[in-house]
């Protein structure tokens, strides 16, 4: 009833291409936006936004330049943790060696050089596809890895390998609380994510999309393979970089190589298959799932044995709490297997007909 | 409507335990259990947070307290995970009457990620017998508290003892010593140190990286049979341990020549291997056995009564479990420590707290009086020195149980020190933090 586009007409080509065309859409999202960057800040105490809501939206920046590769240029990778480490590892070393260097300057150099490690290691997608792509980027996961851990260079010859971010400056302005940091991570990941979102509907979208779909077919239509692939490796890798860049200094503060593990490339794939491969909005809903329900879960039982009173065994709930994890993991993926970006656009297909579905 | 129900249910019962921790009660100090109960390395996270909250219900029940203030925890499952541990000291750092007072992280990883959070919030975390080695230097890392021994100073321990079975530290010159290692922060973190040794002491060492997590271990075996080393130290975490002395009995390379670190000599470690562990050292900073008198009292005061936290007893008085109750130890003695300064019977504060750990001084005496002697060496820490000066015992595995030994063994910080001191310096100026002028700490 209220979800309806009719009576919404379009007069003008940029009317006509916005990202959202419904009204009700850009309602909902200026109000997201206003949601999220004026009233949660004042709202949310500190263990919501350090504990819950950084890590959450630097997560899905990730996801979202995995989803970049994978889900729109069809290449499968399982190097997402290294590119990241590339990202917190060079930016660290950005702020160290050049003396007053802007923070975003070093935030956007760290995003290049990882854009470059992806285009090394994005070669191999020239001959080869599918599983044995995700074995060859695997190959970037422990290689970067190693060489962090292998030159001290990286980590300014510290004794274990491990980089602690400097303080971040913007224009004399210090990020030290909680509320500004999640500001700043707030304020990139959007402008990424609008970024990804415009990119794809572009014809370098549209080349990535071809790519994925057939990529003899696309050749044979006059794109070109090779820059496709690489742009789409540079991108996707731009974004984890920025993404670890993140993670380092608006996150832990104080990141190891071992972070950036393989654990970690494997999770935000998960993000990318439950959240929806291809789909923006999805890297976000994975993202969420992945990080914020196992801590529910916890949260919540803890709240349900209070509630009844009952003592169980910290080890029993815990391992309860995987296996519940592991079953919701399986459940969606059974009633959706395109993941939770899909199960959202059908709901607003059902709320456009609602409440006379004929 | 039954679903609309529970949905509510559900949600009001999130919202109750977000928003929980405001009901505040009176006399209570809070000490947070983020620990880890499931996964590969639950054996350690299990057996050390059971033993530390084992001896603080020994304190509730026998002494009501610590004058009269109960402990209270929570435990949190971090499962090792660095986020999920920054996760559980957001979570934890504001329940009880005056928040978190101590945190355990109980992983050099959380530790790591840790350092910056909890020095803003005022709340001090003891590392002990892991963490930032460099921590060590409390004027550059005031809430940071590697106590008892850290990695380095193990490690000088450790090449004091072979010098001792070698004749001397003079009769070092020449010999050859292996480090095998977990390859990550933790592994690598002895490695500097070692170099500075054997240019010291005129000895050869060869790092080999074992790589993450360790169950194949043929090849660097194989390369530690061609250099035919002295001794081997062996630098592992969780299953390395056992693959690593299969491995080489395998190889056929003495286990009396392997000396483990505190992380690799737990009955967990040895016992997967079988017969393959028999004869191997280990070092340790605490003691296992049940016969210490503050063992039995926990035996008497809380598992006659059903309170204990192992479910398997068999487990009680193993390594990590006496482990655990050396940080129940050094926990309760630092708040009372505080409670000393701050007001006797009173919840003390995280900050009140750094200044009770900094001024900790468990004596001979102490340890005497609180059942515990052997359990662990005496401790004394300062401003300076956040380590506290502990020594290390060796113990050797005969098939069933561990055997100390030697006696505690000191470390040398005449290596360790200045080494501590320049990298604690270097990350003060690229932090930009003043270090601290110990003299007018009062």
């Amino acid at each position: 009833m209220l979800y309806r586009e009719a009576g919404q007409f379009r007069s003008s080509y940029a009317e006509d291409q916005q990202i959202f065309p419904i009204r009700q859409d850009r309602i909902a999202f200026a109000v997201l936006l206003v949601v999220a960057f004026l009233i949660v800040p004042v709202v949310a105490n500190q263990y919501w936004l350090s504990a819950l809501l950084i890590p959450f939206l630097i997560y899905a920046l990730a996801a979202l330049g995995l989803n970049i590769l994978t889900g729109y240029a069809g290449q499968l990778s399982l190097g997402t943790a290294a590119f990241m480490a590339v990202g917190a590892f060079m930016s660290y070393n950005f702020e160290l060696r050049i003396p007053g260097m802007p923070i975003l300057v070093s935030f956007a150099l760290a995003g290049v050089c990882a854009a470059a490690v992806g285009i090394v290691f994005g070669l191999p997608s020239l001959r080869i596809k599918g599983f044995y792509l995700a074995v060859a980027t695997l190959a970037c996961q422990f290689f970067v890895l190693w060489a962090l851990t292998r030159f001290g260079w990286f980590s300014n010859y510290s004794t274990s390998g491990v980089i602690t971010a400097q303080k971040i400056v913007i224009f004399g302005y210090a990020f030290e609380s909680t509320q500004s940091k999640y500001l700043l991570t707030l304020a990139i990941v959007t402008v990424m994510a609008l970024a990804a979102k415009n990119l794809m509907r572009t014809g370098t979208g549209r080349s990535f999309m071809a790519v994925r779909d057939m990529d003899v077919a696309a050749e044979v239509i006059g794109i070109p393979i090779m820059k496709t692939k690489l742009l789409a490796f540079a991108i996707s890798s731009f974004y984890c970089g920025v993404a670890g860049a993140l993670y380092a200094y608006c996150y832990l503060g104080t990141v190891e190589p071992e972070a950036f593990n393989l654990d970690l490339s494997f999770r935000i794939l998960f993000m990318i298959i439950l959240g929806g491969v291809g789909s923006i909005l999805g890297s976000f809903l994975g993202a969420a799932f992945i990080t914020l329900l196992p801590i529910f879960l916890n949260v919540g039982s803890k709240a349900i044995e209070e509630a009844l009173g009952i003592e169980v065994s910290h080890a029993m709930v815990s391992n309860l709490e995987l296996m519940i994890f592991g079953a919701l993991i399986v459940f969606f993926l059974i009633i959706e297997p395109h993941g939770l970006a899909r199960l959202w656009q059908i709901a607003k297909e059902k709320l456009r007909l609602w409440p006379f579905p004929h | 409507m039954r679903q609309q129900r529970l949905t509510w249910t559900i949600a009001a019962v999130l919202t109750a335990s977000f928003a929980g921790g405001a009901l505040a009660q009176a006399n209570e100090q809070f000490v947070p259990a983020n620990g880890y109960w499931v996964g590969p390395y639950a054996p350690g996270g299990s057996g050390i947070f059971g033993g530390m909250l084992d001896y603080f219900k020994l304190l509730n029940t026998r002494d009501g307290g610590i004058n009269g203030v109960k402990l209270t925890w929570e435990k949190c499952e971090t499962e090792y995970n660095n986020a999920r541990g920054v996760e559980c000291y957001e979570r934890s750092k504001k329940k009880g009457p005056t928040g978190a007072t101590v945190i355990h992280p109980l992983s050099t990883g959380i530790t790591y990620s840790l350092i910056d959070k909890a020095s803003t919030d005022h709340i001090p975390v003891i590392s002990l017998g892991y963490g930032r080695t460099d921590a060590s230097d409390g004027r550059v890392f005031p809430y940071i508290f590697p106590l008892i021994t850290n990695y380095w100073s193990q490690n000088t321990a450790k090449i004091k003892y072979i010098g001792s079975k070698e004749g001397g530290m003079d009769k070092l010159k020449g010999k050859k010593i292996v480090n095998i290692y977990h390859d990550s922060a933790y592994g690598k973190e002895t490695i500097a140190v070692l170099d500075v040794q054997a240019k010291k002491y005129g000895f050869e060492v060869t790092h080999i990286a074992v790589p993450h997590p360790g169950n194949e271990q043929q090849a660097q075996w194989l390369q530690v049979r061609q250099i035919k080393p002295d001794w081997v130290i062996l630098r592992g975490w969780g299953v390395m341990n056992p693959t690593a002395l299969k491995a080489a009995a395998k190889v056929g390379f003495p286990r009396t020549k392997i000396i483990g670190v505190w992380w690799s000599g737990a009955e967990e470690d040895v016992l997967p291997a079988g017969d393959a562990a028999k004869g191997y050292i280990a070092a340790g900073f605490n003691l296992p056995g049940t016969n210490f008198p503050l063992m039995q009292e926990i035996q008497k005061h809380v598992y006659a009564k059903g309170q204990g936290e192992m479910d398997d007893k068999s487990r009680i008085g193993s390594v990590y479990h006496t482990r655990g109750v050396v940080h129940g130890i050094v926990t309760a003695e630092a708040i009372r420590t505080a409670q000393e300064r701050f007001g006797k019977g009173k919840p003390i504060t995280g900050e009140q707290m750094r200044w009770g750990i900094e001024n900790l001084n468990i004596s001979d005496a102490r340890l005497k009086e609180l059942g515990a002697v052997g359990l662990m060496s005496a401790l004394k820490v300062s401003c300076m020195d956040h380590e506290g000066g502990g020594g290390v015992k060796f113990m050797q595995w005969d098939g069933k149980k561990w055997n100390v030994i030697t006696d505690w063994i000191a470390t040398d910080q005449s290596i360790v020190r200045p080494m501590i001191e320049a990298s604690a310096a270097q990350y003060a100026k690229e932090k930009s933090i003043t270090p601290r002028d110990c003299s007018k700490e009062k």
